[in-house]
């Protein structure tokens, strides 16, 4: 029997659920932590960026309307497919962040029990943030969370993939859109991300992954006018100073950088970080002369 | 390109003196090639337009496009609303061009005369029987003149592809020259052959010359009521009818590509394809224009880019 020849894998961006190549045909060499050649992954430009805010903005109406017992069941669906691929994903973070095979291992079982811990969110988020207001007057005063719509993502740099879906699972959980930039040094596994997320019933453009230079991509982005918040987990000061200027000109939600353990329970944080808040007045009160009410 | 113009001009006097000379001369068109053609309009839809010549295509494009709403739901406020889209596209930008037209159905003309009063921008009224073309040659002739009594600039007429189809061409042309004397001198007239339901290229190559023969100011593709609407392919080939047409007679005669160009992007193309087959004599809103209503915020979003550097978004252009 003659030796098998290699199959290479061709990274490919996660945009609007296809897996388009780069606009601009560019990619650049990743590389484990030692230096060794892993892949060619798509350099993306700002007109991937562009076209990720259009697909994003598509499925923003869907998403955020979709029942949160439906986007519960979705992400945890995405839990399941995340759990077949173990292996792959162990292996990837490995190479990426020179782990240890039972390190990798952990850190990947660690992220699937962040989407499932996530997924849990999605329909109790509303009860801990929203609820009925004691209120002075003849209303039923009501206040509800609703998402802010499309957030790009700056994927931490560091954990390529327990701190990828740390940023990702909230801002989706709560019915936004997302446009990520993944860690420009190991992107691998946020461009395998993409395939789990198309195979699992996750719509299209709700996630979108870009690969490539983080300042490139983030400032355009950033600058977008049909963005309405941003993620800076993985913009060093400089960078985020500057996107954050930027983000001021639509009045961004702006997520600043800050140090976090992935490890740890996460708390509620990341998911308040982009939501609203909507308040509704009812009128109650006496109907007429008898002084009936409600 | 070879040209198809019948070479001597006075060959087409007599075309239309009956049934069957009308017949013989459209037949007599070479037929199209159809994978040449769209090879063609691909070929030239690569284009790569940037920069300054973006500005310029963009602010172009604004200028050419008839702002159309044909939808049983119009009301007079919509139209309002559509007639002042049409005369500041960009409320935040007084240097944005305005439109060419508004395009409306005949009893909503007054109200976007009225809209559009003092301003450069016709109105542009769809007649006869607009989509389907379907009605008494009478009840035509009196949609063209309820619309012409409105104060409308241009009549879009639909042929009756019903006729056409079925080989009698004589029909289709009085058609066309009875709507073309109701018009008068006045108002400019469109004739729409829905490319979409002739099937094929030879048949729209003969809709065009059809059309031209009988006295149309512009040909226009579609209604933008059927599946298939202006392609790249059948705007090529009505550019080069009217080309062909101009060098036979020396009438020119406009072309107006209509439903399906949603984008900047799809719109420049469209502006290569006329600059590539007709030349400059027609990149002019007198001679070329897209019958569109998307299309103008999406031309509006992306100049904004340009003048800002910044993407822009739905939220800073109307809707409607």
């Amino acid at each position: 029997m003659s030796e098998r020849l290699s199959v290479l894998k061709t990274y490919k961006l996660y945009v609007g659920g296809k897996f388009p190549r780069s606009e601009s045909g560019r990619v650049y060499e990743v590389t484990d932590s030692k230096g060794k050649w892993l892949a060619n992954a798509p350099q993306s430009s700002r007109k991937d960026a562009r076209d990720a805010v259009v697909a994003a903005r598509k499925a923003f109406g869907g998403w955020s309307g979709a029942t949160a017992y439906n986007r519960g069941q979705i992400l945890y669906r995405v839990a399941e497919m995340l759990e077949g691929r173990r292996s792959q994903f162990a292996r990837e973070v490995a190479d990426a962040e020179g782990l240890s095979k039972s390190k990798a291992t952990e850190q990947v079982e660690a992220t699937i029990d962040r989407w499932v811990w996530y997924a849990g969110w999605t329909d109790k988020i509303a009860q801990v943030l929203g609820g009925a207001n004691p209120v002075a007057g003849p209303f039923f005063n009501l206040s509800t969370p609703e998402p802010t719509g499309v957030v790009a993502v700056l994927a931490p740099q560091e954990s390529s993939f327990l701190g990828l879906v740390s940023v990702v699972a909230p801002v989706i959980a709560t019915g936004n859109t997302a446009v990520v930039i993944a860690s420009e040094k190991s992107p691998l596994p946020a461009l395998s991300l993409g395939e789990v997320l198309a195979t699992s019933d996750l719509p299209g453009g709700v996630v979108n992954i870009l690969s490539g230079r983080t300042a490139e991509i983030a400032a355009p982005l950033a600058a977008h006018q049909d963005v309405n918040a941003i993620d800076l987990a993985g913009a060093d000061d400089a960078l985020a100073k500057e996107l954050e200027i930027a983000a001021a000109d639509n009045l961004k939600r702006v997520l600043r950088p800050q140090p976090v353990d992935h490890a740890a329970t996460p708390g509620i944080d990341r998911m308040t970080a982009f939501l609203e808040t909507k308040t509704v007045w009812h009128p109650t009160g006496s109907l007429g002369a008898s002084g009936s009410s409600y | 390109m070879p040209t198809n113009a019948p070479t001597a001009a006075h060959s087409l006097s007599d075309v239309a003196a009956s049934d069957s000379t009308l017949r013989r001369f459209l037949h007599g068109l070479p037929g199209v090639d159809a994978v040449g053609l769209e090879a063609r309009a691909a070929s030239l839809g690569t284009r790569s337009i940037k920069t300054t010549a973006k500005a310029y295509a963009i602010d172009l494009a604004i200028s050419m496009v008839d702002l159309t709403t044909l939808e049983g739901a119009d009301t007079p406020g919509k139209v309002r609303a559509l007639g002042a889209k049409a005369v500041h596209p960009d409320p935040t930008d007084r240097t944005t061009p305005a439109t060419a037209a508004v395009c409306v159905y005949p009893d909503m003309v007054a109200a976007a005369k009225e809209a559009v009063a003092g301003s450069s921008v016709k109105v542009a009224s769809v007649a006869t029987a607009f989509p389907a073309g379907r009605a008494p040659i009478d009840v035509k002739l009196a949609d063209v003149r309820e619309a012409i009594a409105a104060g409308a600039d241009e009549i879009d007429m639909v042929i009756d592809r019903g006729a056409f189809l079925a080989g009698r061409y004589m029909k289709v042309y009085d058609e066309i020259t009875a709507v073309k004397e109701a018009c008068g001198t006045d108002a400019r007239l469109k004739v729409i052959f829905e490319t979409g339901e002739l099937s094929t290229y030879d048949n729209i190559r003969r809709a065009s010359w059809l059309g031209m023969l009988a006295g149309a100011d512009f040909i226009k593709t579609s209604t933008g009521k059927v599946a298939v609407n202006a392609t790249p392919a059948n705007t090529l080939l009505m550019l080069e009818a009217v080309r062909d047409f101009r060098a036979a007679t020396g009438v020119q005669v406009g072309v107006k590509p209509a439903g399906g160009i949603r984008t900047t992007k799809d719109a420049i193309k469209f502006l290569v394809l006329v600059n590539e087959t007709v030349g400059e004599d027609w990149l002019d809103n007198h001679w070329f224009r897209f019958g569109a209503s998307s299309l103008l915020n999406d031309l509006l979003m992306q100049r904004q880019k340009l003048a800002t550097g910044r993407y822009s978004g739905p939220d800073y252009v109307t809707v409607d």
